[in-house]
């Protein structure tokens, strides 16, 4: 059974004149590692919102279809019940901590569930260590790095240990190691936990190469939804103007001058092997 | 244009943000200033435009000291874009909001009209011209901020971290806007991270780390170098590090681009034949 699924989902927010998005049906297994990438304002964050209950329960507005997440029908359950299931993980690290220690930010959902002391502890410790952050569990959030607070905002979701983790364009404010360090955190939590993962992202170079599966939005619908070998170099992906990785471009471009590499590369490493291995066939 | 001889900036709470910065910036240059968060970036560019006046040493724009004009007289010469353009707008509408700053300016009515509608059409802003900016997305909202800078006609302009929240179109206009600029012999100067976009126009660095510029030149020297990219930060591009580790088969190393790289390995499989 997919982990999260949507029927024919349609949503229009309450002062919208039409859809943010349409008629969009999609099936995620558990244990998949999913982009979700589209030009602005394309709806991807607004399907986001969706999967842990935040539209429609807190943005209200029109949605038709259905979206089902870890067996619940999004629109029957509340947040905090989903909030079990699906962490949601911000831009703006900012927006999501608020406590005077980073282990108090950590607790703050199992808190609120009335989890017992000890087990709390203990989740909070786990999903310090696991994020990197354990050695700061005493600072307080704003003293951090952008990198460190979005380290521990993914800590915050992850001590409820969800099955699935939601995360919008997590690394915009990161410099590119802080941006890199967080891809590598999330693709430990899918690789070694099995937790499904759905990344919203502009900047696919460092990312693209994690990903089981990549769909593309634009102006409210899908697109493009598939291996992201296959995405990335379709043509339809250069077109919409979505990031593509440039290892993926650079291959398109050497296929259009007649040189074909053996797959499209995800990354530098795989990229440099084909190359090397294309001239010594050649 | 801008010329920063050794200054040194230190925040009302004893952060000692630039320590010792000297710089030179010419009519019609492409600079892009990067490093990590801390590293001193904003505070230096903040100084361009007379925002912040250096604790020691001095800036010069245009031959004039900044510690002795007033910014309303610098912002005529030195456009500055927030990263967050919250920071920065205010009207009611996106009309408004770029005609506001020539207004103040003291520009004629019929001048304020030619120079919005300039503004709009360039940015791509035309159909909301009566709308809130505040009802626009994060990308929209920077491309007005933008808008109103551009309309007063600066010779230099500040650009906070341009790239957040742009997708690869806007990116992409955002790219071809800069030439633009550079063309009428303005100076352009980003504060980015972004290391894939810096990668395809290649600009000249300029690199800080602690209050201190580490390093200065080409995108293609610098962007390769992976110590310096270590110490700021920064990982080196992609593309970079495919010709990175082909070096043995003879490719320049110093590649950082999709169309350069793509010729390289072209032209290796037509020496092979």
């Amino acid at each position: 059974m997919a982990i999260v699924e949507t029927k024919g989902l349609t949503y229009t927010y309450p002062i919208g004149t039409k859809p943010a998005f349409e008629d969009v049906s999609i099936e995620i297994q558990k244990g998949e590692f999913v982009i979700l990438t589209g030009p602005s304002g394309c709806g991807k964050t607004t399907l986001c919102r969706c999967f842990n209950g935040l539209i429609p329960h807190f943005y209200n507005g029109e949605i038709k279809g259905e979206a089902t997440v870890a067996g619940l029908r999004t629109t029957e359950h509340p947040i905090h019940e989903l909030a079990q299931h699906v962490g949601l993980v911000f831009q703006d690290p900012e927006n999501q901590l608020f406590s005077l220690s980073v282990e108090k930010d950590v607790g703050f959902g199992l808190e609120n569930l009335g989890t017992a002391r000890e087990e709390i502890r203990r989740k909070v410790d786990w999903a310090l260590k696991i994020t990197g952050t354990y050695e700061l569990k005493d600072r307080a959030p704003y003293e951090l790095s952008g990198g460190q607070q979005q380290r521990v905002a993914i800590a915050s979701v992850l001590a409820m240990q969800p099955e699935v983790i939601v995360l919008d364009e997590p690394t915009s404010f990161l410099d590119p190691l802080g941006a890199k360090t967080i891809f590598e955190v999330i693709s430990n939590l899918n690789k070694n936990l099995g937790i499904t993962i759905i990344l919203v992202e502009h900047r696919l170079d460092l990312a693209a190469r994690y990903a089981n599966r990549v769909i593309i939005m634009d102006k409210g619908k899908i697109v493009l939804n598939g291996d992201p070998r296959v995405v990335f170099s379709s043509d339809e992906a250069q077109t919409i103007g979505v990031g593509v990785p440039k290892v993926a471009m650079l291959f398109q471009f050497l296929k259009t001058h007649g040189v074909a590499l053996s797959r499209v590369p995800l990354s530098s490493e795989e990229a440099a092997e084909a190359i090397r291995e294309a001239l010594a066939h050649d | 244009m801008i010329e920063v001889q050794d200054i040194y900036y230190t925040y009302q709470n004893g952060f000692e943000a630039l320590k010792g910065v000297s710089l030179k910036i010419q009519k019609g240059q492409f600079i892009a200033v990067m490093g990590q968060n801390g590293a001193g970036k904003t505070t230096l560019v903040k100084h361009f435009n007379g925002l912040l006046k250096p604790t020691k040493g001095t800036v010069l724009v245009d031959g004039v000291d900044t510690r002795k004009v007033s910014i309303a007289t610098l912002a005529r010469k030195v456009g500055f874009v927030f990263q967050n353009p919250d920071r920065q707008l205010f009207c009611e509408t996106v009309e408004d909001e770029i005609a506001f700053a020539l207004k103040n300016f003291g520009y004629s009515d019929e001048n304020i009209k030619k120079r919005v509608d300039w503004a709009l059409n360039i940015l791509d802003l035309v159909q909301y011209r009566k709308v809130s900016p505040f009802m626009l997305s994060g990308g929209e909202r920077k491309r007005v901020a933008l808008a109103s800078v551009l309309a007063w006609d600066p010779e230099i302009i500040v650009l906070d971290e341009p790239t957040i929240g742009q997708d690869s179109q806007q990116k992409e206009r955002l790219r071809q806007f800069i030439v633009q600029l550079n063309r009428q012999e303005k100076a352009v100067i980003i504060v980015t991270h972004d290391i894939e976009f810096v990668a395809e126009i290649k600009p000249r660095i300029v690199l800080m780390a602690q209050g201190k510029i580490i390093a200065e030149g080409e995108a293609s020297e610098i962007l390769t170098n992976a110590e310096l990219a270590n110490q700021s930060s920064l990982v080196v591009p992609e593309i970079a590090q495919i010709f990175k580790s082909l070096r043995d088969l003879g490719f320049d190393g110093n590649i950082t681009d999709v169309y350069e790289g793509g010729k390289a390995i072209l032209e290796k499989f037509g020496e092979n034949r």
